[in-house]
């Protein structure tokens, strides 16, 4: 046990030539793609993605289950298992090429530089580990800190997160602990280290509203006081339009719009992330209000439709969709892309969806069933 | 509420179903108990739906599974069209149990994964044995249409060839082959995604309106909750905080509880204010030891003397807006600080 422990913070400290920072941008992926082999054949998860974050920013990540949120994350932080998966592409991530290090040399990224907080606290803590211990192993395995120097760092950790008496908590085990709680111990776990980027892959799923907004507010206190950069992964547009500075919208393992959050909800162009908006039911609405709802479901990763992937869902698609994928155009906002033939909110777009309503095309029909204002996008 | 009272019952017989004084305690050894539903009383009218909201723990499923009698309840009385429930047992108690049917939060864990779906959706017709083989596969047939499946392609296929979205689908069809008059819905969305979520309450609008079923609907998600629901009961700690119509609810909250719900729901608007103002501190206290008087007032922002002293108990604020609260944010009271009404009562 001992040697294992020794041997692994060798390691640590062999690989801890981690280059100087450098520049504003923090972490910047270029053609991104994973794909998992499976006997059905060849799932791409993730395929072609590209974006920057610069430092102390947070992007969210938005989409539905299975269109590649978590694995886009996974695999920046270098999560995934190595059979039977490929990755390609370049992760830069502080002038460090993430994509070209093997797990050995991760580790002395992982925690110092790279935080996770994982979707569901009630499986990502050890339950029969007390929480400081948690708390504290990464201290002693990356700085080598003595034993009452960790604790007192975990304390300070602890009462940073807000979590009520913690010299107590320390001493506890993760069942002693509420939800919330758990999620806050988590929480101070990522942040133990002090990472220049957290990814927060749904950290608020599992809980209630109540605690959601308060664990949400927690982390944004922590990614400001810390000058942290955050991506945070979530499928309720609700909680990233007031956490984060850029959004990015994922289907079917590409990004298909990127915004600063203000320019997306005001000039949404993507009709996938208008559909996703408009399924929410609206506070403001008034009881028993007809949702708009997404025909059909996300494709099969193994053979993603061709021409753009979300065309057999759309109700603005017309004929260029189904044969032509659109790449990433610019809008006329600095730093807003989107994939898309038919923009909303532009002539195109209405055009195409007035056509697609007069031929009676069902998810056109499906769109409009509820508030038509909307989906016609008029800016 | 986090108080007792029938203060909000309506008056009449038309309700198809009336929950009067329910209590369900659990022991937890050493002589204590675990209070998970304290006092509770409601009342559902045929063709409605009652959203039963509140943070986990505080006793909605319990609840729920109470009204049809699994467990028992501690104590009340569960009047449901025309039965008294909690005095039946054995065969009586089995003969209304069809018209009472509930779906699951987790569609997927609630399939047998090794039947086919002919055969899930089936089971209660065979267990009943209602009607000859052919007519029972009709019946099958007709309700997976109704969910929106296609009955040629569902019925031989087994649980995971389907979606949650679709398993959920599933769920609402064999709790619907029965022709039940009262459906439970226990949080049937939370574990499906916005876009799938949405087909999903669609749906179940259409099936209210199709089969004329009441419902009551739990979820911890306001938003989906007043899109459903024609009446609201907010619970706290295994009390009703606020009863009222939806509308009424969400434009005017009464109770502080209630306020700070919807002040900790997530605006899809980066313009909105940026920090919530929603319960800023604390968790739900511990059911085995609940707060004395009102079981709010540990973490309510107007508490006062009397809410440790005393338990509120409903009363009518507003038309139609019912609140257990000493001092309520909506009525006569509610411009006034608490510490002004304090001394007004005394």
């Amino acid at each position: 046990m001992r040697l294992l422990r020794n041997g692994r913070k060798h390691v640590a400290h062999a690989e801890a030539a981690i280059h100087p920072p450098t520049g504003r941008i923090l972490l910047e992926v270029d053609d991104l793609a994973t794909h998992f082999n499976t006997p059905r054949g060849t799932v791409k998860a993730v395929d072609g993605v590209s974006f920057t974050l610069d430092r102390g920013r947070t992007l969210g990540l938005v989409g539905e289950s299975g269109c590649g949120k978590s694995v886009l994350s996974r695999s920046i932080m270098g999560l995934l298992p190595s059979r039977n998966v490929t990755r390609k592409g370049m992760i830069s991530f502080d002038g460090n090429r993430l994509d070209q290090m093997g797990p050995a040399e991760m580790r002395s990224f992982w925690g110092t530089q790279l935080g996770m907080v994982f979707q569901d606290p009630m499986t990502s803590l050890n339950p029969v580990m007390r929480i400081g211990k948690q708390i504290t192993e990464s201290l002693d395995f990356h700085f080598d800190m003595d034993r009452s120097e960790a604790q007192e760092t975990a304390l300070a950790l602890l009462k940073s997160v807000n979590i009520p008496e913690p010299a107590r908590r320390l001493r506890q085990y993760p069942h002693e602990l509420s939800g919330g709680m758990r999620q806050r111990v988590v929480i101070a776990v990522a942040l133990a280290c002090g990472p220049k980027l957290l990814f927060a892959d749904e950290p608020t799923t599992a809980l209630d509203v109540t605690v959601q907004a308060q664990i949400l507010d927690l982390l944004r206190q922590q990614q400001r006081d810390r000058e942290m950069a955050m991506v945070l992964v979530s499928h309720d547009l609700g909680v990233v339009a007031g956490h984060t500075d850029e959004i990015a919208v994922m289907y079917a393992g590409q990004i298909v719009e990127k915004a600063p959050t203000r320019s997306l909800f005001a000039k949404m162009r993507m009709p996938y992330t208008a559909a996703l908006l408009q399924s929410i039911p609206r506070l403001e609405n008034p009881s028993h209000t007809r949702l708009n709802v997404i025909a059909g479901r996300p494709p099969d990763l193994i053979d993603p439709p061709s021409g753009c992937r979300f065309a057999p869902r759309c109700p603005y698609a017309q004929d260029r969709c189904r044969e032509e994928q659109p790449p990433l155009i610019e809008s006329d906002d600095p730093g807003h892309v989107y994939r898309c033939w038919y923009p909303v909110g532009t002539e195109a777009g209405r055009e195409a969806l007035e056509r697609n309503l007069a031929a009676d095309v069902p998810q056109a029909q499906l769109a409009v069933a509820g508030d038509a204002s909307v989906v016609t996008g008029d800016d | 509420m986090a108080g007792s009272g029938t203060a909000h019952l309506r008056p009449g017989d038309d309700m198809l179903l009336r929950v009067e004084n329910l209590v369900v305690n659990f022991p937890a050894g050493s002589g204590r108990h675990v209070s998970a539903v304290a006092d509770v009383s409601f009342d559902v009218a045929e063709r409605e739906t009652l959203g039963l909201v509140g943070e986990s723990g505080c006793g909605k499923s319990t609840t729920a599974r109470a009204v049809i009698q699994l467990p028992k309840p501690t104590g009340g009385r569960v009047m449901f069209a025309g039965h008294e429930l909690t005095a039946l047992g054995g065969e009586r108690l089995r003969v209304v149990r069809p018209q009472m049917q509930i779906v699951f939060q987790d569609p997927i864990s609630s399939l047998n994964p090794r039947r086919r779906i002919a055969d899930i959706v089936g089971a209660p017709l065979r267990i009943w044995g209602r009607g000859s083989d052919a007519e029972r596969s009709a019946r099958v047939d007709e309700v997976l249409e109704a969910v929106g499946l296609d009955p040629d392609v569902a019925r031989d296929k087994r649980p995971h060839e389907f979606s949650g979205g679709q398993c959920q689908r599933i769920c609402i069809a064999r709790a619907l082959v029965l022709e039940p008059q009262l459906v439970i819905c226990d949080e049937p969305v939370s574990a499906l995604d916005v876009s799938v979520q949405a087909q999903i309450l669609n749906l179940l609008e259409d099936l209210k309106e199709r089969y004329g079923l009441t419902l009551i609907f739990i979820t911890h998600d306001l938003a989906v909750v007043k899109n459903v629901s024609d009446r609201v009961a907010v619970m706290y700690l295994g009390k009703i905080c606020e009863v009222a119509a939806p509308n009424r609810l969400y434009s005017n909250p009464a109770h502080p509880y209630t306020a700070a719900l919807l002040a900790s729901i997530p605006v899809p608007d980066p313009e909105a204010p940026a920090e919530s103002g929603g319960l800023t501190a604390g968790d739900l206290p511990s059911p085995l030891a609940p707060p004395s008087g009102c079981r709010f007032r540990t973490r309510c922002p107007r508490a006062q003397e009397l809410c440790a002293a005393e338990e509120p108990q409903t009363r009518e604020v507003a038309e139609g807006q019912f609140v257990a609260c000493h001092f309520p944010l909506v009525g006569e009271q509610a411009s006034a600080t608490p510490v002004e009404v304090t001394a007004a009562r005394t």
